[in-house]
C-alpha cells in the first residue's frame, strides 16, 4: 500500500463537496421523500450504510482473496506451449 | 425485398468485402449494416424463409417483438463498431466482422433450433479470428482454448435439438423447459455461452487478448445471442435466478484485483449478463423486459468501455492498470466518453443502465426473491466500484504514469461519441427503449424513491471508494493472475495428465522390467536342462547305454518271475 495517494487542495475541495452531497442524500430519508419497498429499506439511510459497507466488504474480501488466487503474471505461459 | 434475411445481407457484404481494397472494405463495414438495418425497420413482423430439407422444417427468417430488438441491437452494434474499426487495414478482420455479427442475427431471427446451431457454430469460428487477429502467441491460444467451449456448446445444441425430434417432438425454436433431458442439454449450451459460472473464463480469457477493435464485436454479439436464447427457451426457469444471482455476485470480487482493465471489463460483462439471467429466470413480463433491455444497454455502455480502453491500448500499447494512469491529460474527450460509459453501466439515474436494471431490480422484490435482491443490491454497489470507478480512475487518473499520447483516431472518437449519445438519450428517453421491449408493462423508473434510493447507493460507494483509497487499503494494482475456473483446463487437467501420463510410463517399464525378468529366468532353466551343456541334452556313451538296457532287462526278469 506504497501509493497512497495524497490530494492536492483542489481535490480536497471536492472531496468536501461530495461529503456535502453524500450528508444530503441521507437527509432526504429523514424529509421522508424515499418510500420504503419491504422489509429492510424502511430503515433511514439503509441504502447508504448498505452501499457503503458492501463496497468495504468486497474490497476487503477482494484484497484477502489475493493470497489464494494471485500468481506471476506468466503463471499460465511457463507451462503452455 | 425488404424480407431479405439480414444475415444474407452480410454474408454477401463479406463475400464482396473478402476479394475488394481496403476503401471498399471500410465502405462496406458502415453501408452494410445500415442497408441491412433500414430493410429491418421496414419489414412487418411474420415469419420469412421457410425452408425444408427433407422431412426438417426450418425457418430463417422470423421476426417478432423480441428477435426485433435484438435485430436493430445488433445493427447498432454492427454500425457503431463498423466506424470504431474503419481506420483497421486487416482484411482477416475486417471480413470475419461481416460473418460474425451476420451470424449472430441470424441466429436470432432463427425460427428452429437446427437453424439456430448453424448460426451459433459460424459465430463461434468467425468470432476467433478476432482473437487470433492479434497475432501473438497469447492470442493463439486463447482463441483456441475459446473456440473450442463455443464450439462443444453448439454440439451440445445440436445433440439437444436431435433429442427433441427423436422424442417426436418439434424443434421450433419456442419455449423449451427443464422437463426433459434435452432442455438441459440446450440449456447447458446456451449457459456456455452466456458465460455461466464454471464456464465463464473463455470470456475473460479471450475478450482480454482480442485485438482493441475486436474486443469491441466480441463484447456485442455471442453473449447476448445467448440471453435472447435462454429469453426464449427458458423464461421463468427459477434456477436461472441463482444462477444469475451468483453471476451478478463472484465476478466483481476478481474485477477489484485484476490489472488487465481489458480482463476487468470482462468480469464486469459476467456480472451484467447476471442481472439479465436473473431477470429470465423470474420471468414476469418486468423481469423479461428488464432483462432483454439490460441486453440491449449494456451492448452500448459495455461497448462504450471496450471502445474507451481499445483506444488507450490502441494508443500507447498498455492495457494494465499497474501501468497506465494520468492519461486525462493527454485523452480528455475519450476520457470524458469512459466516464459516460462508467456512469451508464452504474445505473446512475439519466444514463441507460438506470432504466433497464431497475426493472430486474423492481421484479425480484415483487416476486418475493428479498434474499436475491440483498445480493443484486451489492453488485450494483460492486459494479459502480469496480467499472464505473477502477476503469476509469486506474487508465486515466491515479498515479500519473508519464505516458504522454494524443486522442485516438476520429472515427474511434466518432464511434464513441454515437454510444455515449445513445447512453443519455436511453437514460432520459426511456419511452423509446421502452415502446420496442416485448412487453407493454407500463413501467416507470424515475419516481423519487428510486432515484434516491439508486444515487444514495452510488455515492456511498464513491465514498467507501475514496474512503479505502484515503486509508491506503484500496488493493494496488499489481502486475499478476488471478486463479480462476480456468485454472482447471489450463492447469489442473494438463498437469494432471503429464502426471497420470508419467505415472502410466512408470508402471509400463516396471511391467516390462518383471516381465523380463521372468522371461530371463526360464530361459535360464531351459538353457540350464536342454542347452548345449544342458543335462537333457549332453551325449552318452555306449558302455552306458549299455549298463541302463541291462539294468532293464534284469528288473523285467526279476518282476516276471516274482
Amino acid at each position: 500500500m506504497s501509493d497512497r495517494p495524497n490530494p492536492g487542495p483542489k481535490v480536497r475541495k471536492g472531496l468536501i463537496v461530495f461529503y456535502v452531497l453524500c450528508a444530503g442524500l441521507v437527509v432526504l430519508d429523514f424529509l421522508g421523500l424515499r418510500h420504503a419497498e419491504n422489509s429492510l429499506d424502511g430503515v433511514y439511510g439503509f441504502y447508504a450504510i448498505y452501499g457503503f459497507v458492501a463496497c468495504v466488504v468486497l474490497v476487503v474480501v477482494a484484497t484477502a482473496m489475493r493470497r489464494i488466487v494471485m500468481r506471476d503474471e506468466d503463471y499460465y505461459e511457463r507451462h503452455e506451449k | 425485398m425488404t424480407e431479405l434475411p439480414p444475415f444474407l445481407i452480410f454474408f454477401i457484404g463479406g463475400v464482396i468485402a473478402a476479394v475488394s481494397p481496403n476503401i471498399v472494405r471500410a465502405i462496406l463495414t458502415v453501408l452494410v449494416p445500415a442497408v441491412s438495418a433500414l430493410l429491418l425497420f421496414n419489414t412487418e413482423l411474420g415469419n420469412y424463409a421457410a425452408y425444408q430439407i427433407f422431412s426438417y422444417q426450418g425457418e430463417l427468417y422470423r421476426l417478432d417483438e423480441l428477435s426485433r430488438l435484438f435485430g436493430y441491437l445488433f445493427h447498432i452494434a454492427a454500425v457503431i463498431g463498423g466506424i470504431y474499426a474503419l481506420h483497421v487495414k486487416d482484411r482477416v478482420q475486417q471480413v470475419s466482422v461481416f460473418f460474425y455479427a451476420g451470424s449472430a442475427l441470424g441466429g436470432v431471427m432463427a425460427g428452429d433450433l437446427v437453424t439456430l446451431f448453424v448460426f451459433w457454430e459460424i459465430a463461434a469460428v468467425s468470432s476467433v479470428a478476432l482473437v487470433w487477429a492479434r497475432r501473438t502467441m497469447k492470442a493463439y491460444h486463447s482463441g483456441m482454448r475459446y473456440l473450442i467451449i463455443q464450439v462443444a456448446s453448439g454440439m451440445l445444441l445440436l445433440v439437444g435439438a436431435v433429442m427433441l425430434l427423436g422424442e417426436g417432438g418439434s424443434a421450433t425454436f419456442e419455449y423449451i423447459g427443464t422437463d426433459s433431458a434435452a432442455g438441459w442439454l440446450i440449456l447447458i449450451a446456451f449457459g456456455i455461452k452466456a458465460a455461466f459460472p464454471f464456464a465463464h473464463n473463455w470470456l475473460t480469457d479471450a475478450y482480454a487478448e482480442a485485438t482493441p477493435t475486436g474486443s469491441v464485436f466480441l463484447s456485442a454479439f455471442t453473449t447476448k445471442l445467448a440471453i435472447y436464447a435462454l429469453a426464449r427457451g427458458y423464461p421463468g426457469t427459477e434456477l436461472l435466478v441463482y444462477v444469475g444471482v451468483a453471476m451478478t455476485a463472484f465476478p466483481i470480487f476478481y474485477a477489484v484485483i485484476e490489472n488487465d482493465l481489458r480482463r476487468v471489463l470482462g468480469y464486469s460483462m459476467i456480472n451484467q449478463l447476471g442481472f439479465m439471467v436473473c431477470g429470465i429466470g423470474i420471468g414476469t413480463e418486468l423481469a423479461l423486459n428488464g432483462a432483454v433491455a439490460h441486453a440491449f444497454n449494456d451492448v452500448i455502455f459495455k461497448g462504450l468501455l471496450f471502445m474507451s480502453m481499445g483506444a488507450v491500448l490502441h494508443m500507447t500499447g498498455k492495457i494494465n492498470g499497474s501501468e497506465l494512469g494520468g492519461l486525462y491529460k493527454s485523452m480528455p474527450i475519450t476520457t470524458t466518453l469512459c466516464i459516460i460509459g462508467a456512469a451508464s453501466i452504474s445505473a446512475f439515474p439519466l444514463f441507460s443502465g438506470f432504466v433497464s436494471k431497475s426493472m430486474v431490480m423492481s421484479a425480484a422484490l415483487s416476486e418475493g426473491y428479498l434474499g436475491g435482491w440483498l445480493v443484486l443490491l451489492f453488485a450494483s454497489a460492486g459494479v459502480f466500484h469496480h467499472a464505473g470507478i477502477k476503469i476509469p480512475y486506474f487508465a486515466f487518473f491515479a498515479h500519473d504514469s508519464g505516458i504522454r499520447t494524443t486522442e485516438p483516431p476520429r472515427n474511434m472518437l466518432l464511434a464513441m461519441t454515437i454510444s455515449a449519445c445513445l447512453c443519455v438519450g436511453i437514460g432520459c428517453f426511456p419511452q423509446y427503449l421502452y415502446a420496442i421491449l416485448p412487453f407493454d408493462t407500463g413501467y416507470w423508473p424515475y419516481d423519487a424513491t428510486h432515484v434516491i434510493a439508486q444515487t444514495q447507493i452510488l455515492f456511498f460507494s464513491a465514498l467507501a471508494f475514496i474512503w479505502l483509497q484515503l486509508k491506503g487499503i484500496y488493493p494496488p494494482e499489481l502486475r499478476s493472475v488471478n486463479l480462476d475456473a480456468e485454472w482447471f483446463y489450463r492447469r489442473v487437467f494438463p498437469q494432471g495428465w503429464v502426471v497420470v501420463r508419467d505415472a502410466f510410463r512408470k508402471g509400463a517399464d516396471a511391467v516390462t522390467y518383471i516381465l523380463r525378468s521372468v522371461l530371463v529366468w526360464v530361459l535360464d532353466i531351459v538353457l540350464h536342462h536342454h542347452g548345449p551343456k544342458g543335462s537333457m541334452s549332453r551325449s552318452w556313451s555306449t558302455g552306458s547305454m549299455m549298463l541302463w538296457v541291462f539294468v532293464l532287462l534284469a528288473g523285467y526278469l526279476l518282476f516276471y518271475f516274482v
